[in-house]
C-alpha cells in the first residue's frame, strides 16, 4: 500500500464532515458516501503510468472516468445472482430452505435483495420475476396474486433505493408477467427498472402490446433485442442496472469509460486522433481495468468468502467487465471542426461515418486486448455505451445524439441508432418520449420495435411525454420527486439526486417528443 | 411503372393516428366538398399560381418561374406563412410526384411500418394513381388504407379495391339536409359507398366529426347503425368520434363549440348501445 499526502487526508476529512452534516442525504446515502471516502484513502492498485493525468476530474479535460468505484474495489461492480437456483435450493447462509409456496417465494426474494452487494449497495438485478414466480402463480387466485405482487413491488420500490436495480420479463408470455405489467401500470413507480426481452418469434403481439401499454404509463419496461443478446451472450444473459447485458450467475467486475470528446480535444486532427491520441488512451483504460479486475479476483477475497460465491449463486467464471465510452457526438463534432468541416454528428453522413470508424477502432482494440479473468466473454471485455452521470456537462451518453439536435423525423433517428447499437453487447439504448396519441395505438410502438430489431437496434425505451415517471438516461425518476428534491426536501431514492443533475446538465427533460 | 402523377401535399413518415400500427401517411392535394370545420383547408384546392405567397416567403423557398410557383424544399423552414397567405385554399409546397417517387419515400420507412394510409384533401380524386401506388405497396407487403369522404363512387374501381385493404370513411351527417349544411353537397354517394364497402368487407372505420351546432350527433350515430346493419355485422366496425377543435379551421368557422369529454363519452355509450363495439374518441 502506497502512502498518501497529509493534504489528501485533510481534504477527505472535510468531505466526510460535509457528508455527515448534509441536509439532503438520507441516512443510507450518508453511509454509502462515507464508505467511499474511507476507501479513497487507499492506494493499492497497480496503476498504469500516465493514468493519473487522464483520470484527473477537471471539467472539459478528463479522458477516463472510473465512475466512483473507489481505490480498492471490495466486490464486483455488478452482481447477477442465480435467483432460480436460490428458489430451487434455498440458501444456507440466509438459513432459508427452498420456498414452498407463492408467499414464501416473494418473501425469499425480498430477503435475498438485502444481501446482494453491488456498486450501489443495492441489487442491480432482482431477477426474471415472471419466471421466478410463474411456478407458484396458480396456487392462489388471481386477485390474491395481484395484491401480493403489488405489495412486493411497492416493497422493492421503497427499500431498494436505487433505480439502477433491474428486473427482467419475457420473451415468453406468462401469467405472472402479465400481472406484474398490470401492477406496474397502476403503481407508476421508479424501482425496479424493468426490461422486456422481446423476440417477435416468441412473444405474442398482444402480450407485447400489454407491455407497451405499461411503458406508456410508467416508462417501463424497456425493450431488449432478445435475438441479438442471445447471439452474443447465449440465452443465459440478463439486463441489469441501466441496460447492461451480462451473464446470469455472473456480472461485471468493473466499468470504466472513455470520455471521447475530451480525448478528441487533445488531437490535432482526425489522423492524429486515430493514430496517436486514441490508441494511447484506449491502452491505459484497458490496463487500468485489468488492475481493478485483478485486485477484485486476486486480493479482495470476495470470491472466496462471499456466500453468493460459496453457495454457487454466482460464479467467478461468468464475470466479465465493461469497457465503456461516452461523448461520441462531441468527439466527432470536435474532430470535424479541427478539419475545418461543418459536418455534425447525427445530421450529416460524413460525421456519422467518422463515428462508425471510431467505433471500429475501439472494437478492434478491445478484440485484441487480452483481459484477465474474462473467459466468460472470450477473454475480452464487453463494450458499453455508458449513459452518463449527473455531473456530465456537454458530454452525451454513449453514442447518442445530443438532446436538442435529434433529427426531425424519428425514422432518421432510428437509422442513426442502427449504426451504433451493434457494438455494445454490455449495453446501449435510446429513449423516445412519445405523444399521448400513441396510447390509443400501442401497435404503433410495436411496429417501431419490430422494425428496429430487424435493423440491429439493441435496446429501446419509450415513455409518454406527460407521465410522471420518466427515463433519465438509463434509470427512472419521478418528476414529482425531482421537484421535491429541488425544493430542498429529502427524497427516498438515490437516483432522484442523479436525475436532478441530469435535468440541469443533461437537459433530459428537453428530449424531442415523437 | 406508370407515368401517373398526383399532387402530394405532404408525406408523414411515421403516423400513429392514421390507422392501425405505424404507417406512412400520404396526403394528396385537392378536395371535392367544402366542410365548414375543415381542419386543413390548405389541402382543398390546387394552386392557381397567383404568386401572392411567393413574396411573403421569408427564406426564398418559393419562386415564380415562367408564371408558375416553384418550391425548393431544402430552403423551407415550415413557417406556414405561405398557406396563411393563400386565399385559394391551396399550398405552394405541393409536389407533383410519380408513383415511383412516392414509393421511394415510403420505402425509407421499411421495416418500421406495417402499411400506408392515403388521405387528403380527397385522395379518391386520383383513383388511377391510387391503384398504381397500392399495387406497388402490395409487392412490398404493406397494408393499404384509404381515408375518404366517400364522394367518389368506389364501386366503379374494382381494381383499386382489389389492392385496398380498407377504407376509413367519413360520414359527416346522415340526412341529406345536414350533409349539405356541413359540406355543401348531398350524401347519397357517401351512403352508397358505405353500403358497398360494408358488403365487400372493405369498410375499415367510420368517422364523424362532432359539431353540435351543425347537426344532432346522436341521431347520426343511430341512423348509421341502422343503415349499415343491413350489410354487415357492425360489431366488427370501428367508429371514431372526433371532437371538433378550432385548430387550423378557417376563421369564419372557428366559433363552433368544442364538445367536452363527458358529452363525447355519452356519444360513445350511445354508439355502443346501438351495436358498435370498438368506439374511439379523439
Ligand atoms: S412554409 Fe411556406 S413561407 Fe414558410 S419557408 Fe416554407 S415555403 Fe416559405
Ligand atoms: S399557393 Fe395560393 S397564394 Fe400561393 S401561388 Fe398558389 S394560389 Fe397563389
Amino acid at each position: 500500500m502506497r502512502p498518501i499526502t497529509m493534504e489528501k487526508v485533510e481534504t477527505t476529512r472535510q468531505e466526510i464532515l460535509d457528508i455527515i452534516t448534509s441536509p439532503t442525504l438520507t441516512h443510507e446515502q450518508k453511509l454509502t458516501n462515507l464508505a467511499g471516502k474511507a476507501d479513497s484513502l487507499l492506494e493499492v492498485l497497480d496503476l498504469p503510468e500516465g493514468l493519473e493525468e487522464l483520470l484527473e476530474p477537471v471539467e472539459g479535460k478528463q479522458c477516463i472516468c472510473d465512475l466512483f468505484e473507489g481505490h480498492a474495489p471490495m466486490r464486483p461492480r455488478y452482481i447477477v445472482p442465480d435467483y432460480e437456483k436460490f428458489m430451487k435450493e434455498g440458501c444456507k447462509f440466509l438459513q432459508l430452505d427452498a420456498p414452498k409456496d407463492f408467499f414464501e417465494a416473494l418473501n425469499h426474494l425480498l430477503i435475498m435483495y438485502k444481501h446482494v452487494p453491488s456498486i450501489t449497495n443495492y441489487p442491480v438485478y432482482v431477477g426474471a420475476l415472471d419466471k421466478l414466480l410463474e411456478p407458484f402463480i396458480d396456487e392462489v387466485d388471481e386477485a390474491t396474486a395481484k395484491k401480493f405482487i403489488k405489495m412486493f413491488l411497492v416493497h422493492v420500490d421503497r427499500t431498494v433505493l436505487d433505480s439502477f436495480s433491474h428486473a427482467n420479463l419475457g420473451p415468453e408470455e406468462t401469467k405472472a408477467g402479465r400481472i406484474i405489467l398490470e401492477c406496474e401500470e397502476e403503481l407508476e413507480q421508479a424501482v425496479p427498472n424493468i426490461t422486456f426481452k422481446y423476440d417477435p418469434d416468441v412473444t405474442p403481439d398482444a402480450y407485447a402490446v400489454r407491455a407497451i401499454k405499461t411503458a406508456l404509463k410508467s416508462a417501463k419496461p424497456s425493450f431488449a433485442n432478445h435475438k441479438m443478446f442471445c447471439k452474443e451472450l447465449t440465452d443465459n444473459y440478463v439486463i441489469a442496472s441501466c441496460y447492461n447485458g451480462l451473464k446470469y450467475g455472473g456480472g461485471s467486475y468493473t466499468l470504466c469509460r472513455l470520455i471521447l470528446g475530451n480525448i478528441a480535444k487533445r488531437a490535432e486532427n482526425i489522423k492524429d486522433f486515430k493514430e496517436r491520441v486514441l490508441p494511447y488512451v484506449l491502452d491505459i483504460q484497458a490496463r487500468y481495468m485489468d488492475a481493478r479486475v485483478r485486485f477484485i479476483v486476486e486480493e479482495s477475497g470476495f470470491f472466496e468468502n462471499h456466500f453468493l460465491a460459496k453457495e454457487g449463486l454466482i460464479h467467478r467464471d461468468r464475470f466479465t467487465a465493461m469497457y465503456g465510452m461516452v461523448g461520441m457526438a462531441e468527439a466527432v463534432n470536435i474532430l470535424m471542426e479541427k478539419e475545418g468541416k461543418n459536418f455534425r454528428y447525427g445530421k450529416d453522413v460524413e460525421a456519422d461515418a467518422l463515428g462508425v470508424e471510431i467505433m471500429e477502432q475501439i472494437k478492434a482494440f478491445n478484440d485484441s486486448h487480452e483481459a484477465p479473468y474474462c473467459e466468460a466473454t472470450g477473454g475480452h471485455y464487453l463494450l458499453h455505451a455508458q449513459v452518463g452521470i449527473a455531473q456530465d456537462q456537454g458530454i452525451s451518453p454513449g453514442t447518442r445524439i445530443p438532446i436538442g439536435e435529434e433529427p426531425e423525423e424519428l425514422i432518421d433517428h432510428l437509422k442513426h441508432c442502427s449504426l451504433f447499437h451493434k457494438y455494445f453487447p454490455s449495453g446501449t439504448g435510446d429513449i423516445f418520449p412519445v405523444e399521448a396519441t400513441a396510447k390509443k395505438n400501442p401497435e404503433f410502438i410495436l411496429d417501431i420495435i419490430k422494425g428496429a430489431f430487424q435493423m440491429d437496434l439493441r435496446y429501446l425505451s419509450f415513455h409518454d411525454k406527460d407521465s410522471d415517471v420518466i427515463r433519465v438516461t438509463g434509470y427512472l425518476v419521478k418528476k414529482s420527486e425531482l421537484e421535491k428534491f429541488k425544493a430542498g426536501q429529502r427524497v427516498l431514492q438515490n437516483t432522484t439526486h442523479l436525475g436532478t443533475g441530469a435535468a440541469k446538465n443533461g437537459h433530459i427533460l428537453e428530449r424531442k417528443v415523437r | 411503372m406508370s407515368g401517373l402523377v398526383a399532387p402530394v401535399n405532404r408525406i408523414i413518415p411515421f403516423s400513429a393516428v392514421d390507422g392501425p400500427g405505424n404507417r406512412t401517411a400520404v396526403f394528396l392535394q385537392g378536395c371535392n366538398i367544402d366542410c365548414k370545420y375543415c381542419h386543413n383547408p390548405e389541402t382543398r384546392a390546387l394552386c392557381i399560381h397567383c404568386g401572392m405567397c411567393v413574396r411573403k416567403c421569408p427564406t426564398g423557398a418559393l419562386q415564380l418561374v415562367e408564371g408558375k410557383v416553384h418550391f425548393e424544399p431544402a430552403k423551407c423552414v415550415a413557417c406556414d406563412t405561405c398557406i396563411k397567405t393563400c386565399t385559394h385554399d391551396a399550398s405552394p409546397r405541393v409536389l407533383w410526384m410519380t408513383v415511383e417517387e412516392v414509393i421511394t419515400e415510403i420505402k425509407k420507412q421499411i421495416p418500421f411500418i406495417r402499411g400506408i394510409t392515403v388521405s387528403g384533401g380527397e385522395c379518391t380524386l386520383y383513383p388511377e394513381f391510387l391503384t398504381a401506388l397500392f399495387s406497388e405497396c402490395k409487392k412490398l407487403g404493406l397494408h393499404t388504407l384509404i381515408d375518404s369522404n366517400g364522394m367518389v363512387d368506389l364501386g366503379v374501381y374494382p381494381e383499386l379495391l382489389s389492392v385496398t385493404d380498407g377504407v376509413m370513411l367519413d360520414i359527416k351527417a346522415f340526412s341529406e339536409k345536414d350533409h349539405v349544411m356541413v359540406t355543401g353537397f348531398t350524401n347519397n354517394q357517401v351512403l352508397k359507398n358505405a353500403a358497398f364497402l360494408a358488403k365487400c368487407g372493405k369498410l375499415y372505420e367510420i368517422r364523424t366529426v362532432v359539431v353540435r351546432e351543425l347537426f344532432d350527433p346522436a341521431g347520426v350515430i343511430e341512423s348509421i347503425a341502422e343503415y349499415l346493419c343491413a350489410y354487415m355485422d357492425i360489431s366488427m366496425l370501428r367508429y371514431k368520434l372526433i371532437a371538433y377543435r378550432p385548430f387550423g379551421v378557417r376563421e369564419q368557422y372557428q366559433t363552433y363549440e368544442s364538445p367536452d369529454v363527458s358529452y363525447m363519452e355519452q356519444l360513445k355509450d350511445i354508439a355502443i348501445q346501438v351495436g358498435f363495439q370498438e368506439v374511439i374518441i379523439i
